[in-house]
């Protein structure tokens, strides 16, 4: 009984990260109807400003303060990504408006493509860490009732707790406030926002920063937990079946959906993976999402489509 | 419009520009011998990867520095693969046609996709501690060349190791043993050894594998806490292996009882997790962190005080920049010793390349002359044996640098050979492969 409880605590934590990634995709498909493939590479380049800003801050502040290093370090991967929202919109968007779907996504390949290469160019390819004082150990509780205790990773508590509080700041954000309203009558039809007085390109540099602060988060929280390099980009990958399950439209269809695939496929694995050969959690989290699909295609929470011919 | 024009035409010419500039097999000469560099100084697996390439191309250097392979001068070229087996086949394509008469493809995925063309372009493959375990068997796998290990050795190695720490052999019975390993043909090669050895002794044999490039492990992690394995190998390679030590640390399993293979034993695998990572220990395939070593001091005074290294300096004499050094060390001694027979001072085919290689006869004191004193042992190949030794050791990591922490090992061939002369068989008949017989072994 211990092991099924922390294999579910252990999934609903991976899936509270997972939630805080698939954020970033939801955030800009909401407000301008990209499915922003860069998303991973967001994550990656937030991360290695904010350890490179942090280390290069470190050293000259001669390694007295890792708090100020850590706060430089922050508003320094903050600029970055505030650079990249109005490039992303000034370069690309603005050129774009009213294109395909299809022809946007392939967009955001090339954006993908190029953050990862001029964010090596720029920060290096090492191994980098971010050191936030996540405490690494892990804690045994309930003694008591079970034999052996149920473990608990303090680091992915405090990083769960840390996503769950962000979420619901952007869940408030985008329903109460005049500039979350405006984001969302963008993304439902640009020309009628524009005509009732809401600037397009203002607005997607918002929804751009907006995702660049979430892909800074998801960075820190991911680089203190098994450092900063490019394979950073792959957890975005995991963030994919969330989305799917969950709806793209959805902000409490990333939570749900994250929850959901992070329990399950550590349930799949440790409970089906044995009998398989093992190694199977990263593709039946896709079984899942397809089979939500399959009964609802927008997802647990998307917006149904119904286009009138 | 002007700026676009300029813009596309200032991206042509720094393409061109780059290519003339930073390739420096543009400017071969037909006297000098061409080797093809793979690497994988971007994507997933570059932190290991990095270093691994500047420890071999600045070998080339250093040769070059101290005037060639009798007087035959280097010229190499890098081809960015990122550790995928399809870019890799691409790059083996392109440079195979500049002249390559030896690779390396830094890959064990690639080296099955390159084991059927390696005959057919007659260019022999050195895969130094990866590959196919099998190829050993030379008299099959003629091109290949698995020198210094394989992982049928690491696998053999390890288990000795861990009857080592438990008091023998005997001691293994009823004993579980974890295998948490890549889930790819890398990662996979241990296995039959392991089954092996767990049948011989009694050990309870657990296989974990863990999804490419592994940076979710967690669900692996809740397994070896459930099963509490009393040893724990690890197959790992760039991002997984520090994530594995990472999730031993956040699941409370000790790391003193945790081995790694040689690709999971270096500074990238371990900086980031710092004292976490302490008692963390992993084979090394002969050599480890060689700071203090003559080759690397020759190579900080010849190629990098004279500004020409291909890193940073202060990554000269780490443990995967050894192991790219070591690596281009036996490429060029191939070539030499085929100038032996093909004559000094000429540039080498692929053919003649792979006759040195399979005569190699690096003994001691020709090592500690090159400057590996301390650094390598011995390692002799013939026409059956393309493997040419099996020295291993164990490094620890305590927590800030590796320090040796075990004696020496060799692979126990009672019970490899049997098995490579088997798969080795297997293949031969898959494929319609004669073995071949000492007389075409003298040839």
């Amino acid at each position: 009984m211990a092991f099924f409880i922390e294999t579910m605590l252990g999934g609903l934590m991976t899936g509270m990260l997972y939630s805080l990634v698939a954020l970033g995709f939801v955030l800009i498909f909401k407000a301008s109807g990209v499915f922003n493939f860069a998303q991973g590479a967001m994550v990656l380049v937030a991360a290695l400003a904010m350890a490179r800003f942090s280390e290069w801050s470190n050293a000259a502040l001669g390694g007295d303060s890792l708090f100020l290093a850590n706060v430089i370090g922050i508003i320094g991967a903050g600029a970055v990504m505030f650079l990249v929202a109005w490039a992303v919109e000034r370069f690309v968007l603005r050129k774009l408006v009213n294109q395909e779907g299809a022809t946007l996504l392939m967009v955001t390949l090339g954006i993908a493509y190029v953050l990862e290469g001029l964010g090596q160019t720029f920060f290096g390819s090492e191994i980098y860490s971010i050191d936030v004082g996540m405490p690494k150990d892990p804690v045994i509780m309930f003694e008591g009732l079970f034999e052996g205790g149920v473990l608990i990773n303090k680091e992915d508590f405090i990083a769960a707790a840390l996503a769950a509080v962000l979420v619901a700041g952007l869940t408030v954000f985008f329903q109460k406030t005049a500039i979350g309203r405006a984001l969302r009558a963008v993304a439902d039809d640009h020309q009628a926002a524009q005509s009732v007085g809401i600037p397009l390109n203002k607005t997607w540099v918002i929804v751009w920063c907006v995702a660049g602060l979430v892909a800074l988060v998801a960075g820190i929280i991911w680089g203190s937990k098994m450092g900063v390099q490019f394979s950073l980009v792959t957890v975005a990958l995991r963030a994919l079946p969330v989305v799917i399950l969950g709806g793209l439209t959805s902000v409490p269809g990333a939570i749900v959906g994250g929850l959901i695939i992070g329990v399950g496929e550590k349930l799949s694995e440790v409970y089906l993976g044995p009998f398989v050969g093992g190694g199977i959690e990263i593709w039946f989290a896709y079984v899942m999402a397809l089979i939500v699909l399959l009964f609802r295609p927008q997802g647990l929470f998307g917006e149904k489509i119904i286009n009138r011919v | 419009m002007k700026f676009r024009t300029l813009a596309l035409a200032a991206a042509i010419a720094s393409v061109g520009l780059s290519s003339a500039v930073f390739s420096p097999a543009a400017s071969a000469q037909a006297q000098e011998q061409f080797f093809p560099v793979l690497v994988g100084r971007t994507g997933p697996v570059a932190p290991n990867a990095v270093p691994w390439a500047n420890g071999y191309v600045d070998y080339l250097k250093l040769i070059n520095a101290q005037g060639g392979i009798n007087g035959v001068k280097l010229s190499y070229e890098e081809c960015e693969f990122g550790y995928a087996t399809d870019r890799g086949v691409e790059c083996y394509e392109r440079l195979k046609g500049k002249g390559a008469t030896v690779f390396q493809p830094l890959s064990t995925g690639l080296t099955f996709a390159l084991t059927d063309k390696a005959p057919v372009d007659k260019i022999p493959l050195i895969t130094a501690g990866y590959g196919r375990s099998e190829s050993q068997d030379g008299s099959v796998f003629t091109w290949n060349f698995p020198l210094l290990g394989t992982y049928w050795v690491a696998a053999d190695v390890a288990i000795q190791h861990v009857a080592n720490q438990l008091g023998g052999l005997d001691k293994l019975k009823g004993k579980k043993i974890a295998l948490v390993y890549h889930d790819s043909p890398y990662g996979k090669e241990p296995i039959p050894v392991l089954q092996e050895r767990a049948k011989l002794h009694g050990f309870d044999l657990q296989l974990l594998p863990v999804t490419a490039p592994g940076v979710e492990q967690k669900s692996t992690w809740l397994q070896v806490r459930r099963d509490r394995p009393d040893y724990l190998l690890l197959w790992g390679w760039g991002v997984m292996t520090s994530t594995s030590i990472k999730e031993a640390q956040a699941t409370g399993y000790p790391r003193e009882k945790m081995l790694g293979i040689w690709w999971a034993g270096a500074e990238p695998d371990v900086k980031d997790v710092g004292a976490g990572a302490k008692g963390y220990s992993a084979l090394a395939l002969q050599h480890g962190a060689e700071p203090n070593s003559k080759v690397v001091k020759d190579m900080l005074a010849m190629v990098h005080d004279k500004g020409q290294g291909t890193g940073p300096k202060d990554e000269v004499g780490s443990v995967l920049y050894m192991r790219g050094l070591i690596s281009a060390m036996l490429g060029v001694e191939g070539v030499r010793q085929a100038q032996e027979r093909y004559g000094k001072g000429k540039v080498m085919t692929g053919e003649q390349v792979r006759w040195g290689l399979e005569n190699l006869n690096l003994d001691q004191a020709k090592l500690d002359a090159m400057g590996f004193a301390g650094v390598m042992r011995p390692v002799q190949t013939s026409c059956t044996d393309h493997m040419g030794s099996s020295w291993v050791r164990v490094h620890t990591w305590d927590g800030s640098k590796w320090a040796f922490s075990s004696d020496w090992y060799q692979a126990d061939d009672k019970v490899l050979r049997p098995m490579v002369l088997e798969a080795a068989s297997k293949y031969a008949a898959e494929k319609n492969i004669q073995r071949r017989t000492a007389e075409q072994c003298a040839q």
